[in-house]
């Protein structure tokens, strides 16, 4: 038997302990050396930004196969004590682990206790099965329907357990995910990954009393969620993590909101070099009134915000809570409503044509789906968006459409942009996914660049990309600002670039503008507004 | 478990290098059975040229992401259509293709259009919908040929004087009429000058569109839609456009092919034209989701020459015919290949 937790706090043996655990993808490690022990009772949760390493670590715990197929992972799981190794959800549920997964895994077409009770169903044998072997068997219905109606009275669901599960209300969904985790006998941990995400407030609420009530019965609870509110009212402990690495375990009774929400998203890396003062008021380059945009995810609910020119907006705020999809939504890239100007005049949203026509630029949060033709050259990757928009790099032809690619200009743009960008490359004609992404980012960067923009939208512009990058794309994006006087609206979840480079950062919160901040206010007011906290303070 | 092959051998495409060993395995038993080996190849670069432009017609479908279109005989009845229509007016010569090929042409885009837009509402699902499609046609269009009110007594049956023949010969019309312009002899080859240039011409016509602003922006929709999105292309226009050109391309392909085969063959005659054409663009090297000009050459190439080898030489070297046998086993098994290759 293992002698107690590593944590503070950790009494009592630990039902399930993680030890120095680790995983590469493709050369990249998302998590690195993690331990962490949840002993019986505990209501432990799990915090960090999205890309800090929750839901591998899960997918480890849970034996999927995605785990497997990519090299597998190294540490060590212990329940009870002892050594496991999943190689299947099976596996890991027949140990005593449940999962209520983010995204709904049941099937729609099937009733409430067919979801509870699949693949566990009580059955009776029959002459059939006999001879043929037990998938023969036939359904005791009446046993399923007790066990999903007294799995469904513990969480408190009072619905009828015969009904199928397409139709149902999402929160309803949810519970009946819980239910179904609830019903299976000897279960020792039970995994929440971001199960609030979908709920109502009371909702919520009584997911919680039912988290605790697990807790009661000597389940090990592990809470994955970026809700600090959730955390404090219910968590016992807290591992933070950040960049696949435990930054700290705390007691969420005792540590402020801010301290966490910092521990999260990491502390500015100093005083900030090379502010200066724009004029005061300055004249507005975009007013965006009451923003609305259906990003999954990431859902802007009302955003009213002016945008001053020549300047560098930040916005900032946890995962989930919309910072993204503002600049999707200006874009068009996701269904927006409201109201935009540019230059004072009225802007439309959802046609994403007219935003390039009319001298926005947006280099995407999601480099790999949106902001890159993998498969295609460096040269043509850095020149299509202006190929298409403004037909430049083009030889003349009477028919606009038929005009021939000018191969000599697509070449001199290309290695300019290389030389100005400090692209890592064996050339313009390599193909763009053989790029590192640090390098794959300067492309989608140069792209954006030769659009010759008058407002650019960079969205997570160091994620996933090595220290040195980092430090080569913020300077190319200051000097964008400084001396091509392109205004930028800069989306990140790294508070630290925020405030080193911006002039001021909006900080989004459940999708609206929580407040909007100087780059040297204080780190508390940061953490506060980040938490949605700002009335409050 | 995989194996591991030597980088070349995988750059080239191990089916192309089985292929290809079978075809130089061909003609050494065609040398040492005393066979004509100029009568061999006159006939391989007769069929070069003749099935070119039906395999060229497939590349834009698959950098359009319309998979390989399996609907191409929707382009080759407009083609027929254009054929029947300048037959029926007796127009000869050069001036007949031409005809023909203009209203075929003119066919073709609107019928492309229609195609396009139905794809687009059966995304993910292009080929299957292509296949029956086609399909659906085919058998539509035979009851259209009996009842088309043509009367030219040289193209309706005989007998009764309604309905259009099954095939309907060239001669004396526009038969070879392409194939023997500037035609000449090498060393006992002969060269179809005219049909070769044209499928030649073609190619690097399509080779030329792929580098204009609407056929780059054609091939960055297919590669990616959310990319393109973002840069403003709607990808729904994309692959319509690449449907009409596969469509015209059809057309055109089956004009020459008619001239050159010295005949108009109707009814159930386009049914499975697709599929030597798609076998064709597979061995030359292409997938699903990729395709080159280089792909439809060396592709034609290859099955073609297959094709006319196999039937004289298996007949000099074992009683029968196992050459059809052979056709049927490379051109399926080539497609399934590539099927099994999809999304890879």
């Amino acid at each position: 038997m293992d002698p107690g937790g590593s944590g503070p706090g950790g009494g009592g043996a630990p039902v399930l302990e993680l030890r120095d655990i680790g995983k590469e993808y493709e050369g990249v490690r998302v998590v690195k050396g993690v331990s962490l022990a949840i002993p019986a009772g505990e209501i432990h949760a799990l915090l960090g930004e999205n890309g800090a390493g929750k839901s591998t670590l899960m997918n480890i715990l849970f034996g999927m196969p995605v785990i497997q197929e990519t090299g597998g992972y190294t540490g060590e799981i212990l329940l009870d004590g002892r050594p496991v190794r999943f190689r299947s959800p099976g596996e890991a549920i027949a140990a005593g682990i449940g999962m209520v997964h983010q995204e709904f895994m049941l099937l729609p077409g099937f009733r409430i206790a067919e979801n509870i009770k699949l693949n566990r169903e009580p059955s009776r044998r029959n002459l059939l099965s006999r001879v043929l072997g037990s998938g023969l068997e036939r359904l005791d219905v009446r046993r399923m329907r007790e066990d999903a109606r007294r799995a469904l009275d513990r969480v408190g669901l009072g619905i009828d357990e015969w009904l199928p599960v397409a139709g149902l209300p999402v929160g309803h969904m949810q519970f009946v995910e819980i239910a179904r985790e609830v019903d299976k006998e000897q279960l020792r941990a039970l995994i929440f990954d971001e199960p609030t995400a979908v709920l109502t407030e009371t909702e919520a609420e009584r997911l919680l009393e039912t988290m605790r009530a697990f807790a009661r019965s000597g389940v090990a609870v592990l809470f994955i969620t970026h809700r600090l509110e959730e955390v404090r009212a219910i968590a016992d402990r807290a591992t933070v993590l950040r960049d696949g690495e435990v930054v700290g375990v705390v007691d969420p009774k005792t540590t402020s909101v801010v301290r966490i929400a910092e521990m999260m998203v990491g502390r500015p890396a100093g005083p900030t070099a090379g502010r200066r003062q724009l004029p005061a008021g300055g004249e507005a380059a975009m007013t965006i009134e009451h923003l609305r945009v259906d990003m999954p995810g990431e859902p802007v609910l009302d955003v009213s915000l002016v945008v001053r020119r020549g300047e560098i907006l930040g916005i900032g705020g946890l995962a989930g809570q919309g910072k993204i999809g503002i600049a999707n939504g200006v874009m068009g890239l996701y269904p927006a409503s409201g109201r935009v100007a540019l230059d004072g005049r009225e802007f439309p949203l959802n046609r994403p044509r007219e935003a390039l026509e009319r001298g926005l630029a947006f280099v995407s949060e999601d480099r790999r789906g949106v902001g890159l033709l993998g498969e295609e050259s460096v040269e043509l990757n850095i020149a299509l968006s202006a190929l298409e928009a403004q037909g430049r790099f083009l030889r003349p032809f009477p028919v606009p459409a038929l005009r021939p690619l000018d191969p000599r200009a697509l070449r001199a743009h290309a290695d300019a942009m290389i030389r100005d960008l400090d692209i890592r490359t064996t050339g313009p004609a390599q193909q763009v996914r053989r790029l590192s992404g640090g390098n794959q980012q300067k492309v989608c960067l140069a792209r954006a660049m030769t659009l010759r923009p008058k407002l650019l939208f960079v969205s997570e512009p160091t994620r996933g990309i090595d220290v040195g990058a980092k430090a080569r794309v913020l300077e190319i994006l200051t000097r964008l600002n400084r001396e091509e006087g392109v205004t930028l609206v800069l989306t990140s979840s790294e508070l630290a670039e925020l405030r080193a480079l911006c002039d001021r950062v909006a900080i989004i919160y459940r999708g609206r503008v929580e407040t909007i901040l100087p780059p040297d206010a204080p780190d508390a007011a940061f953490g506060l507004a980040m938490a949605g906290e700002e009335q409050a303070a | 478990m995989t194996i591991r092959l030597p980088a070349a051998v995988r750059e080239f495409g191990l089916p192309r290098i089985l292929i290809a060993a079978f075809l130089v395995a061909l003609f050494a038993v065609a040398i040492a059975t005393h066979m004509s080996f100029a009568i061999l190849l006159t006939d391989c670069i007769a069929r070069v040229a003749r099935n070119g432009i039906l395999v060229l017609a497939l590349l834009p479908a698959i950098q359009g992401g319309l998979g390989l279109n399996f609907g191409l005989p929707i382009g080759i009845i407009c083609g027929l259509i254009g054929c029947v229509i300048s037959l029926n007016f007796g127009v000869h010569g050069v001036a007949g293709v031409a005809l023909a090929m203009g209203v075929g042409v003119a066919l073709a885009v609107p019928v492309g259009a229609a195609y396009g837009w139905l794809l687009n509402r059966t995304r993910g699902q292009e080929m299957m919908v292509g296949t029956y499609l086609g399909f659906a046609l085919v058998s539509g269009m035979s009851i259209f040929w009996l009842l088309a009110p043509f009367r030219n007594p040289t193209l309706v049956w005989a007998i009764g004087g309604k309905g259009l023949r099954t095939t309907l010969a060239l001669t004396g019309i526009y038969d070879r009429v392409l194939d023997r312009w500037l035609q000449f002899d090498v060393a006992g080859v002969t060269i179809p000058t005219g049909a070769l240039l044209a499928f030649l011409g073609l190619c690097f016509l399509v080779w030329l569109f792929f580098r204009t602003r609407m056929g780059i922006t054609i091939a960055a929709a297919r590669s990616n839609p959310r990319f393109a999105l973002a840069a403003g292309i709607s990808d729904e226009r994309t692959r319509i456009q690449a449907s009409v050109l596969t469509t015209v391309l059809g057309a055109v392909g089956i004009v020459v092919y008619s001239q050159s085969f010295g005949f108009v063959q109707l009814y159930t005659a386009p049914l499975l034209m697709a599929f030597p054409a798609i076998a064709c663009i597979l061995i030359g090297g292409a997938t699903v989701t990729r395709a080159t000009i280089a792909h439809v050459i060396i592709g034609t190439l290859l099955f073609q020459s297959i094709l006319t080898t196999a039937l004289p030489v298996t007949s000099q070297v074992i009683e029968g015919d196992i050459s059809e046998t052979a056709r049927l086993i490379i051109q399926n098994g080539m497609i399934l290949y590539a099927l099994t290759r999809f999304g890879k």
